[in-house]
């Protein structure tokens, strides 16, 4: 691996995605990307009595879905790295367990997924690893009673709120392995502030981090959105993306043809979920699913994902602190 | 029958003005609800304090009572009726004794439902 | 350019930017729940006067709150009331239903963790605000009136 200009790194293995698998809940499968998705689960508790545990479930099908398909034994998977948005990571480190791989749990917010895959492909890239699974997820129920109100509390959501997105996206990665879709290099993110405190208004302050993580993966390769086929962030919503648009081009590039915001495309407008989705689980979902398929059929060859992630707490939140935020791109590269 | 149209004309002019206000300060303003319960509660005690409320209360009738400020009002009353009769320790009791009822079936309500009822997810 | 600078053009650019609600229509909303929850309590409180003529106004009105306490958590209960508060906004929460709202929806939802630290410590976690808040008000109120009425 090394490193281009300030902020980029560029992989010199071959680090190849052998196998992705999604799921998501009812209300995304009502979505406009029902046909991409591999589960789709009108449970939202998969039978268990708890929303957590569901989650779980859900973790877990997806994951080993995903090493189905692969054809890799499970006893050959080198590393396991993901996240939720849960305190202390619970879903992924139950599932991990359940698992028994070795685990290294990231949190990074909604940017959990770039932020595994980045992880994953160094790993992959030192030549330490064989196979690494990256996977991460969200469930609208648990973020909901964790980070807001109860369920049936009654409440109207602010018009620039986002929905949380039930889902789970898993991809395996190896170097040995070869396939059409490869990681190529990733920009890792600074903490971004620009100030914004309201924390319905997530697509906001999320913007300039991804402003700044893409304008430096730009810079430091050389290239502009005119080498991309697609350029897609996480979960900005459709007012985030707007914003992004507008401050990309502030900096010069014009992104407005070759651009997809996952949380903005993955409800439909009718869906009531105001701004689109958010969660750690809406980019890793749509990754796996949309994006992914349509770099295996040759439609689009380089993509750009930028997961962006708000980290902030519920204290920090009653506490009258802005929203610090963090973008991680990742580039992918099909035949 | 005129009497009583005219009653509900003015519960309705009273409790949905109320309410409108409220929804006009949560939209022109970022205060959460909340804070706009507790401001309307302390507004609601305040004039209930002077004794103002209980005018509006006559007036209006369920459009005074039933808004949080109406909540205030018993409680700040339920503290000078206490005093009156019982000296300070009706200044100490006489606010939670006049909101007993309603949190006590409040709690008692809740704590029967929740043996039944689980949450579940918002569809929309 | 300097953070404190930017951050205030970003904010301010974000304001412009971000949607407003239709105010209109909300503001209508919440002026016809507000008044169909009110009318409804002024229905049961002439019922219970129609019944007992005598009774005083602070008595009613506490009958009435009980009474619409008792229906928004029935409703919380049967999972409509939340539609009800996404329509209504400040129509279904000033009136007494939202406080009832809030204890009901947390009792239901921290069960799973238990009758002690779920409903137990949790049920007040939403409308907890309002009771301190009143709580403290009318000792204000009282603690005021006794040392005035000293005089």
């Amino acid at each position: 691996m090394k490193k281009i200009g300030e902020q980029t790194f560029e992989l010199e293995k071959d680090v190849c995605v052998v196998s992705r698998c999604s799921l998501v809940g009812s209300k995304e499968g009502d979505g406009p990307l029902k046909d991409y998705f591999d589960f789709i689960e009108t449970d939202d508790k998969m039978g268990e009595k708890t929303f957590e545990k569901g989650e779980r479930q859900m973790f877990l099908k997806t994951i080993k879905s995903a090493i189905e398909k692969s054809k890799i034994k499970k006893e050959n998977i080198d590393l396991y790295v993901g996240g939720d948005l849960m305190n202390q990571l619970v879903s992924s480190n139950y599932v991990a367990s359940e698992l028994e791989l070795c685990f290294l749990g990231l949190y990074n917010a909604c940017a959990t997924m770039t932020e595994s895959l980045i992880v994953g492909s160094t790993f992959l890239d030192s030549g330490g690893a064989t196979n690494v699974l990256c996977a991460t997820g969200s469930h609208f129920s648990t973020a909901e009673r964790q980070y807001r109100y109860p369920l049936e509390f009654g409440n109207q959501r602010q018009s620039y709120a986002q929905w949380t997105v039930t889902g789970v996206g898993a991809t395996l990665l190896s170097n040995k392995i070869s396939s059409k879709v490869k990681v190529k290099r990733f920009a890792i993110g600074k903490v971004t502030d620009f100030g914004v405190s309201d924390i319905a208004n997530m697509g906001a302050a999320m913007a300039p981090a991804a402003m700044e993580t893409i304008c430096a993966f730009f810079k430091d390769t050389g290239t502009n959105q005119k080498d991309y086929d697609l350029i897609a962030t996480g979960d900005l919503g459709k007012l985030g993306s707007d914003i992004l648009k507008d401050l990309m081009l502030e900096k010069g590039y014009d992104i407005e043809t070759n651009y997809i915001d996952c949380g903005h495309m993955i409800f439909n407008i009718d869906q009531d979920t105001l701004q689109g989705g958010s969660g750690a689980g809406c980019s890793a979902s749509v990754l796996n699913s949309y994006i992914l398929s349509k770099m295996e059929t040759g439609e689009l060859k380089r993509v750009l994902l930028i997961s962006t992630g708000a980290l902030m707490s519920t204290t920090t939140n009653q506490q009258g602190d802005s929203i610090p935020c963090i973008a991680h791109l990742v580039m992918f590269e099909g035949e | 029958m005129g009497e009583a149209l005219l009653m509900y004309l003015k519960v309705i002019l009273v409790g949905g003005s109320i309410c409108m206000i409220a929804q006009l300060i949560v939209i022109k303003t970022k205060i959460t609800p909340a804070r706009i319960l507790v401001i309307f509660l302390m507004v609601g005690a305040i004039l209930g304090g002077f004794g103002l409320y209980n005018y509006v209360v006559e007036w209006a009738g369920a459009g005074a009572t039933l808004p949080i400020l109406g909540f205030g009002n018993s409680l700040a009353n339920g503290a000078i009726t206490a005093v009156k009769t019982d000296g300070l320790f009706g200044a100490l009791s006489g606010g939670l004794i006049a909101a007993s009822a309603g949190v006590a079936v409040s709690i008692g309500l809740s704590y029967l439902i929740s043996f039944f009822v689980s949450s579940r997810t918002k569809k929309d | 350019m300097d953070k404190q600078a930017r951050n205030e053009k970003y904010l301010a650019y974000v304001e412009k930017k971000s949607p407003k609600a239709g105010w209109f229509t909300s503001l209508f909303h919440a002026f016809v729940m507000g008044a169909t929850i009110c009318c409804l309590g002024q229905m049961f409180s002439d019922i219970i006067k129609s019944f007992y003529p005598m009774m005083d106004l602070l008595t009613l009105g506490a009958w009435i709150n009980i009474i619409v306490i008792a229906l928004t958590i029935l409703l919380t209960a049967f999972g409509c009331f939340d539609r009800l508060a996404k329509y209504g906004g400040a129509g279904t929460f000033i009136p007494i239903s939202g406080f009832a709202n809030s204890i009901a929806s947390c009792a239901i939802e921290f069960k799973k963790e238990g009758l002690v630290f779920g409903v137990g410590a949790k049920m007040f976690y939403v409308a907890g605000p309002v009771l301190v808040n009143g709580v403290a008000y009318s000792l204000i109120v009282g603690i005021v009136y006794f040392i005035i009425s000293l005089f």
